[in-house]
């Protein structure tokens, strides 16, 4: 069994009650953290290597460390629970069953950053878990982890739940600041960086809920002892929530030295693709990050065994890797169509730009709509081109990084499945009823007997 | 710091200059003039918060500072990054912002009506400029064009949402000008529109500066539609005394009429000081106003063809952007055709007649 640090008790029974988690060893960082500088946490965290869980892999001590510190300025702590992107739901079952994980990462991490209001912003669609929230924070202040004076240290803070309307952009830091001051969920312009000027002017972190839980067991191992688990620069263990054609979908803690193969073949986790089909492809990281087909998924370009960690995922570079993003695993098999596929993707990113800057907002709908073309059989092979061109003037070049992620599925569809592409136009007709299968880009490995 | 405000040196397209410390590029771009100065749709120097938005003015950051050389990885808004000491910037130099800003120019005539012939912005409107300069002659978008509900905003203001670029500058000048602002952005992405939530008439005295800050024609004076082109009147400058505004305006007129009343502006398309709507739509006579004189225009859109004498011409900046190389061919448009020839004032030419000639049949000859 691998190493499990935040999902160990999540199948405890009542452990979303603050007695039965304190029973299992809860809040002991809570009380180990207070006894310690601030500066000491921030020097931890930066030891474990722990880097960001929403998606960039940013290293979290150093984020944390960026924030400005003027005299007589509040400081904030927000926890993005705004978690919006397809195939990403680990923050919600880590919100759902473990709510305690989070209140503590929360203190501990208000505590290192001197936050003494610090909100979840949640998403819209999680409205029951709000309540499970609320209900921690509840318990937790009854129980003198929360409110004034903290176990007798002196440090104040309150935690705080904000519902978002459903807005997948407001889980852009600064989209999100933008809501939480109740205006519209437009991403700022950067710098300055909300370590800065963040919340109301003042400077502020936001931290994914998987970064502020991982804080947890960082404070109770230590830093160099979380910074042993994984391999490299990949640190620590890492949620995955797996879906498509899998057998066992649901989120899964792995140590990030686990291959690629083992987490979608073995039994452990996924447990193989369904009814004996073939693996054909699978986004690794969230519907944004680049599609990568079998043959490159399992073994690097360069033949090496891919592993589920930020540095193995994203070798190659977009050419021939992708990335581990936020965790969101999508299986394809053979059955699935390509062109559907980022057609549906590119559906949901036109669906969410928030209009401000004019190559998101008028290069998503475009791109959908040559895509429908193409997937209705009306598309002409000039289409292709066209769509890799769109796609190349929306990436780099938008405020917030909705713009690339709108961009590179529909990149990466194309550099690898030009011919599922060309096949959709070349049969107008067979492409209604058909798939266009596998050809050269399926799983080598496991070939069926 | 007790010093005076510390100059820091920044190249533009290898032409260096000192500026203050805290100036954005564009506006360090703006001190050279010329070629060098990239184009802007959404930034407004008197609007707090402008800009970031349209991407046009995107440029290269090849060198970052004096202190850390590093190029900057993406192309940067240069309205709204500020410049470091010894910072070397592209802009008509880089082929990567080139590609960018044609890219940027398709995406915003993406779903544009390109109505211009029935535009009253037409010959003032910075994005027919951009297209102008950037543009292809064809589009690639095969698709039909985004239409939207039509809002009425009052006696004064007419709204074409469908040639909005969504600059958010009628936004940030209503917030910044009027006490209470009843207009904004509804909805999000392509479906994102400039409305009042409930139909409602806007009606500050100030809120008329949004048809100067406009960048195109969706915001359009209602008291002169449809009355005349811009280039058949003649700017004029004019003041008057007015409670509450400087009363300090430009009257396009032709003949002795006044079609229009507008803020004085800059050779950037700002307006120099707000003007009140008691100005700019009670006041179309020439008695109400003092007239100065001609309004210096700048060789930057069609109007300025065919005025004055005193057009201003920009400074040409093309040698020292080639490092003191001179183009081997440069052709003067108007030794070739007679379009846009300075020399004929295309006010003079016995054009459309005015409103007048047709709503007073007795003043005809």
């Amino acid at each position: 069994m691998a190493t499990k640090l935040l999902l160990a008790k999540a199948h405890v029974e009542g452990i979303r009650h603050f007695e039965v988690y304190r029973r299992e060893g809860g809040y002991a960082a809570v009380e180990k953290a207070l006894k310690m500088e601030p500066a000491a946490i921030v020097e931890e965290v930066k030891k474990s290597g722990l880097r960001g869980r929403g998606g960039a892999g940013f290293p979290s001590g150093m984020k944390w460390s960026f924030l400005a510190k003027p005299e007589g300025v509040p400081r904030y702590l927000v926890c993005n629970a705004d978690e919006s992107e397809p195939g990403t739901f680990k923050d919600r079952y880590l919100m759902e069953f473990l709510p305690h994980l989070l209140i503590e990462g929360l203190i501990v991490s208000s505590f290192a950053l001197g936050s003494n209001r610090t909100y979840i912003y949640i998403r819209g669609e999680y409205a029951w878990i709000v309540g499970i929230l609320e209900q921690a924070i509840a318990e937790a202040k009854q129980n003198g982890f929360l409110g004034k004076n903290i176990l007798g240290s002196g440090f104040d803070c309150e935690i705080y739940v904000q519902r978002g309307a459903g807005a997948y952009i407001c889980g852009e830091e600064t989209a999100l600041i933008e809501s939480l001051e109740g205006k519209r969920g437009n991403p700022r312009i950067k710098p300055p960086f909300p370590a800065i000027k963040g919340l109301w002017d003042c400077p502020t972190v936001v931290n994914n809920v998987e970064t502020l839980a991982a804080v947890v067991p960082i404070l109770n191992m230590g830093g160099e002892e979380y910074a042993k688990i994984g391999v490299g620069r990949s640190t620590g263990t890492k949620l995955i929530s797996a879906c498509g054609n899998i057998n066992k979908p649901g989120v899964y803690e792995i140590e990030m030295t686990l291959s690629v193969e083992e987490f979608i073949y073995s039994d452990e986790y996924c447990g193989g693709i369904p009814n004996g089909k073939r693996l054909k492809a699978c986004i690794p990281g969230g519907s944004s990050v680049p599609i990568l087909p079998a043959n490159l998924l399992l073994k690097t370009a360069k033949g090496e065994t891919r592993l589920m960690n930020y540095e193995s995922l994203s070798d190659g570079g977009f050419a021939t890797g992708s990335m581990l993003g936020s965790g969101g695993f999508i299986v394809l098999d053979e059955d699935q169509c390509v062109v559907k596929n980022t057609l549906t993707l590119a559906r949901f990113y036109r669906h969410e730009s928030c209009g401000q800057c004019s190559p998101c907002r008028e290069g998503t709908g475009w791109m959908e709509k040559i895509l429908t073309k193409i997937e209705n059989g009306k598309g002409a092979i000039s289409d292709i081109d066209l769509l890799w061109d769109i796609q190349r003037k929306i990436e780099g070049n938008t405020i917030c990084p909705l713009g690339d992620a709108a961009a590179w599925p529909v990149a990466a569809a194309i550099r690898h499945f030009r011919d599922e592409f060309e096949w959709h136009v070349n049969n107008p007709e067979l492409c209604q009823t058909q798939n266009y299968g596998l050809a050269h880009y399926a799983d080598p490995i496991h070939v069926p007997a | 710091m007790s010093e005076a405000v510390k100059t820091v040196k920044v190249t533009i397209d290898n032409i260096t200059v000192d500026v203050p410390m805290g100036t954005t590029i564009l506006q360090a771009a703006r001190m050279i003039g010329g070629d060098v100065v990239p184009p802007a749709m959404c930034y407004y120097s008197k609007l707090q918060g402008s800009g970031g938005k349209c991407r046009t003015c995107l440029v290269e950051v090849s060198k970052g500072s004096e202190a850390d050389p590093r190029p900057m990885p993406k192309l940067v808004a240069s309205c709204r990054t500020g410049v470091m000491d010894g910072m070397e910037v592209k802009n008509m130099t880089s082929p990567k912002v080139e590609d960018a800003r044609n890219g940027v120019v398709e995406f915003l005539l993406l779903n544009h009506p390109l109505d211009c012939p029935v535009c009253d912005q037409a010959g003032e409107c910075h994005l027919q400029d951009l297209g102008y300069q950037h543009g292809k002659q064809g589009t690639r978008y095969e698709f039909k064009r985004r239409t939207f509900e039509k809002h009425d905003l009052g006696p004064y203001i007419q709204l074409h949402m469908t040639r909005c670029i969504l600059c958010y500058r009628c936004v940030f000048t209503a917030d910044q000008l009027t006490d209470k602002r009843a207009h904004g952005i509804l909805s999000r992405g392509d479906h994102a529109e400039i409305a009042t939530y409930i139909e409602k008439s806007l009606d500050n005295n100030f809120i008329g500066n949004v048809i100067d800050v406009c960048p195109v024609g969706a915001l359009t004076d209602k008291t002169f539609r449809f009355k005349n082109r811009v280039w058949f009147t003649k700017p004029v400058n004019a003041h008057r005394d007015c409670k509450c505004c400087s009363g300090k305006v430009t009257l396009w007129q032709r003949g002795e009429e006044v079609l229009r009343v507008t803020a004085r502006k800059d050779q950037w398309g700002e307006v120099e000081e707000w003007i009140c709507n008691e100005c700019r739509f009670e006041k179309k006579k020439t008695t109400d106003w003092t007239i100065e004189g001609p309004t210096h225009v700048s060789r930057h859109s069609v109007i300025s063809q065919g005025h004055y004498e005193n057009t201003i011409k920009p400074k040409e900046t093309f040698t020292a952007v080639h490092g003191g190389r001179n183009p081997q061919l440069l052709m003067d448009i108007h030794s070739v055709s007679e379009v846009n020839d300075p020399s004929i004032d295309l006010s003079q030419i016995n054009g459309p007649a005015t409103s007048d000639v047709y709503n007073h049949s007795t003043k005809q000859a």
